[in-house]
C-alpha cells in the first residue's frame, strides 16, 4: 500500500504544469542561458545604485572629457565627464522597467479583452477587434509618437505609449486561443455541470492562453525596449541627464569621430539585453508551443 | 476575384472612418488651446478669437469633423505653424525620398530574408541554418539607430566609400536602406524558415517525395507556394514596420523625408503637420494591407470564398 502511494505521488509531481514546462524548457540550452542572463540583468538593475562606481548623473570629471576606457573608468568618460559604466548600469533600470511595465500592462489589458472577445463573440467581439484593427492601422512607433505628442515627452509617457500599442497584439493572441478552446469538450463539460461564464473563462480557458502569452511577453519586451530607446533617441523619451541608453546614443553622435566608445557601450547594452529576451522567447516558444512538437 | 477585392475594400471603411476620427480628435486631445497654439504665444485675445474662427474651432465637433474630412479629401491639411506654408506642400516635397527609401529597403530585405529562411529550413539544424538564424536573431535585437551609426562610422567615415548624409545620388541610398531593412530581413528569415519547416512536415510533401520526385522539385513546386502564403501576409505587416523605422533612420542619416518632418513637427508642436503625417502613414499602411489581402486571394483561392 505504502509503495503504491509513493508511486502515485511521484506521478503527480511529474505531471504538474510547472514540472512539465521545466522538463521541456531545460532542453533549450540557449534559452536557459538567455534566461540566466536576464535574471543577472534584473539583479544588476536592482543593485545598480550600490554597484555603480560613480554617481551616474552628478559626478563630473572635467579633466577627462571624452576619455577612452581606462582602469578608473572601464567604459570611458562621456562629453560631460560622466562615467559611462555607471550610466549604463543605471540605464539598465530604466530600460528593463520600460520594457517590463509597458508589456505587462499591455498583456493584462489585451489578454482580458481577447478572452472576452473570443468567449462571448457577438457585438463585444466586433467592437474590441475593430478597435484593435484601428490600433494596428498605425505603425507601432508612429502610434507611440502620437501619444507622446499628446501627453508630452518623458519616460513615463513612453511607457504608456508602448503599453497601448502592445494591447492589440495580446488581444488577438488571446482571442484566437479562446476561440479554439471554448469549442473543446472539456469546456462543454464544465458548462453542463453549471459553471458560470466567469469561472469557465478564468479557471478553464485563461490557463490555456498562458503559454502563448508568455512566449509573446518575452519577445515583446525586446521590441518594447528598442521602441523606448528609439523614442529617447528621437528626443521624445527620457530627458537629459537621465542615463537612458537610447538618449546616451543620441548624445554620442556629436563625438562619434573622437570618442566612439560613447556610442559603442550603450549600443552593446541594448543589443545584449534585447538579444537575451529574444533568445529566451525563442526557447520558451520551442518548449511551450505544442504545434512544434511534431518536428 | 473582383468581388473579393470589392468586399475587402468595403470592409476597410469602418477602420478608415475610425482612424479619421482618431486623427481628427488628436488636435483636441492636445494639452492647451489649439487656437492659441496656432496664433502664437504673443497673440492678443482678439487675434486668438480670429484664428479660432478662421480654423473653424468655434463650431461644433461634428461640423469640425465634416470640415476636416472635406479638407482631407481635397488634399488640404491646413498650414504648418512653423513655416506657414500649406502642409500638403511640406509633405509633397518630402514624400519621394521616404518612398524610395522604403521601397529599396523592402526589396533587398525581403529577397535576402526569404533566401536565408528557405536555406535554413532546407538544411534545418545544420550549419547553414545555425548561421542564418544567429544572424537573424542578432538582426532583430540590434536597434536600427545604433546600426545606422555603426554603418556610417565604418563605411562613410573610416573607409570613405559612401556618402554620409543627404539623398543626392543612388550611393546615398545604400547605408540608410541597409539600416532600415536589416530588421525586416531578419524577421522575414525567421518567419520564412518556420513557415517552410511546417510545410515540409506535411503529408503532401511526403507523398511528393515518395513518388520519387527530385528534392529540388519538391521544394520549388510543392513547398514554395504553400509556404509563401503566410510569408506574404508578414511582408505587408513589415511595410508598417519600415514606415515606422524610417522615422528613426531618417534622423540618423539626416534624410530629407517624412520621418524627419514628423520628428521636427513634434519638437515644434506643429500639430497640423503631425496630424497630416499620422493620417498619411496609417493610410499607407491600410492600403498596403489591402494589397496584401488581395494578393493573398491570388495565391490561396480558398480564402476568396469565405
Amino acid at each position: 500500500m505504502n509503495d503504491r502511494a509513493t508511486l502515485v505521488a511521484d506521478v503527480e509531481v511529474i505531471r504538474t504544469p510547472w514540472n512539465e514546462f521545466w522538463r521541456k524548457f531545460k532542453r533549450q540550452k540557449i534559452g536557459v542561458v538567455a534566461g540566466i542572463f536576464v535574471v543577472v540583468l534584473v539583479a544588476i538593475a536592482i543593485a545598480a545604485p550600490w554597484i555603480a562606481p560613480y554617481d551616474a548623473e552628478n559626478y563630473f570629471d572635467y579633466d577627462q572629457l571624452n576619455a577612452a576606457p581606462s582602469m578608473a573608468h572601464w567604459f570611458g568618460v562621456d562629453a560631460l565627464g560622466r562615467d559611462i559604466l555607471s550610466r549604463i548600469l543605471m540605464g539598465a533600470r530604466i530600460s528593463l522597467a520600460a520594457g517590463f511595465v509597458s508589456v505587462a500592462a499591455g498583456a493584462v489589458v489585451g489578454t482580458l479583452l481577447g478572452l472576452v472577445a473570443g468567449y462571448y463573440e457577438g457585438w463585444a467581439d466586433r467592437i474590441i477587434m475593430r478597435i484593435a484593427d484601428v490600433l494596428f492601422a498605425f505603425p507601432g512607433i508612429l502610434l507611440a509618437i502620437g501619444i507622446v505628442a499628446i501627453l508630452g515627452g518623458g519616460e513615463a509617457n513612453v511607457i504608456v505609449a508602448v503599453a497601448i500599442f502592445s494591447i492589440p497584439t495580446f488581444a488577438r493572441l488571446a482571442r484566437g486561443t479562446t476561440l479554439g478552446l471554448k469549442r473543446l469538450t472539456f469546456v462543454e463539460a464544465v458548462r453542463s455541470i453549471g459553471a458560470t461564464n466567469w469561472t469557465i473563462i478564468s479557471r478553464h480557458i485563461f490557463p490555456g492562453t498562458v503559454p502563448a502569452v508568455i512566449v509573446y511577453f518575452s519577445l515583446r519586451i525586446g521590441t518594447s525596449i528598442i521602441t523606448a530607446a528609439s523614442l529617447s533617441f528621437l528626443g521624445m523619451g527620457a530627458q537629459p541627464p537621465t542615463p537612458e541608453w537610447g538618449a546616451m546614443l543620441d548624445a554620442a553622435r556629436a563625438d562619434m569621430l573622437t570618442a566612439p566608445h560613447e556610442a559603442i557601450f550603450p549600443a552593446l547594452a541594448i543589443f545584449a539585453t534585447v538579444l537575451a529576451f529574444n533568445l529566451l522567447g525563442d526557447g520558451l516558444r520551442d518548449a511551450l508551443d505544442p504545434r512544434l512538437d511534431r518536428r | 476575384m473582383l468581388q473579393y477585392t470589392v468586399k475587402r475594400l468595403f470592409g476597410l471603411l469602418p477602420t478608415l472612418f475610425l482612424v479619421g476620427v482618431l486623427v481628427f480628435l488628436f488636435v483636441h486631445l492636445l494639452p492647451g488651446d489649439p487656437a492659441r497654439l496656432a496664433a502664437g504665444p504673443d497673440a492678443t485675445p482678439e487675434t486668438v478669437a480670429l484664428v479660432r474662427h478662421d480654423l473653424g474651432l468655434d463650431q461644433s465637433l461634428p461640423r469640425q469633423f465634416v470640415r476636416f474630412v472635406t479638407g482631407v479629401l481635397h488634399w488640404d491639411f491646413g498650414r504648418s505653424l512653423s513655416t506657414k506654408r500649406p502642409v500638403s506642400v511640406e509633405i509633397g516635397s518630402r514624400f519621394m525620398p521616404t518612398f524610395w527609401l522604403t521601397v529599396w529597403s523592402m526589396a533587398w530585405s525581403v529577397t535576402l530574408g526569404m533566401t536565408i529562411g528557405i536555406v535554413s529550413a532546407v538544411w534545418r539544424n545544420r550549419w547553414p541554418d545555425r548561421l542564418g538564424m544567429t544572424i537573424a536573431v542578432s538582426g532583430i535585437s540590434f536597434p536600427a539607430f545604433a546600426l545606422g551609426m555603426v554603418l556610417m562610422q565604418v563605411f562613410a567615415v573610416d573607409l570613405g566609400w559612401l556618402p554620409t548624409i543627404g539623398d543626392d545620388t543612388w550611393l546615398h541610398y545604400i547605408l540608410p536602406s541597409l539600416t532600415l531593412g536589416a530588421a525586416v530581413a531578419a524577421i522575414m528569415a525567421r518567419f520564412t524558415r518556420s513557415s517552410f519547416v511546417e510545410i515540409l512536415g506535411d503529408d503532401f510533401i511526403r507523398t511528393a517525395r515518395a513518388k520519387g520526385l527530385d528534392e529540388r522539385q519538391v521544394i520549388w513546386r510543392h513547398a514554395m507556394r504553400n509556404a509563401l502564403i503566410p510569408v506574404v501576409t508578414m511582408m505587408g505587416l513589415q511595410f508598417g514596420f519600415l514606415l515606422g523605422g524610417s522615422i528613426v533612420v531618417e534622423k540618423v542619416f539626416n534624410w530629407p523625408g517624412l520621418g524627419r518632418l514628423l520628428v521636427d513637427a513634434v519638437d515644434m508642436r506643429d500639430y497640423p503637420v503631425i496630424q497630416a503625417l499620422v493620417l498619411l502613414f496609417s493610410l499607407e499602411f491600410i492600403v498596403i494591407n489591402l494589397v496584401v489581402d488581395v494578393l493573398y486571394g491570388f495565391i490561396n483561392p480558398t480564402i476568396r470564398y469565405r
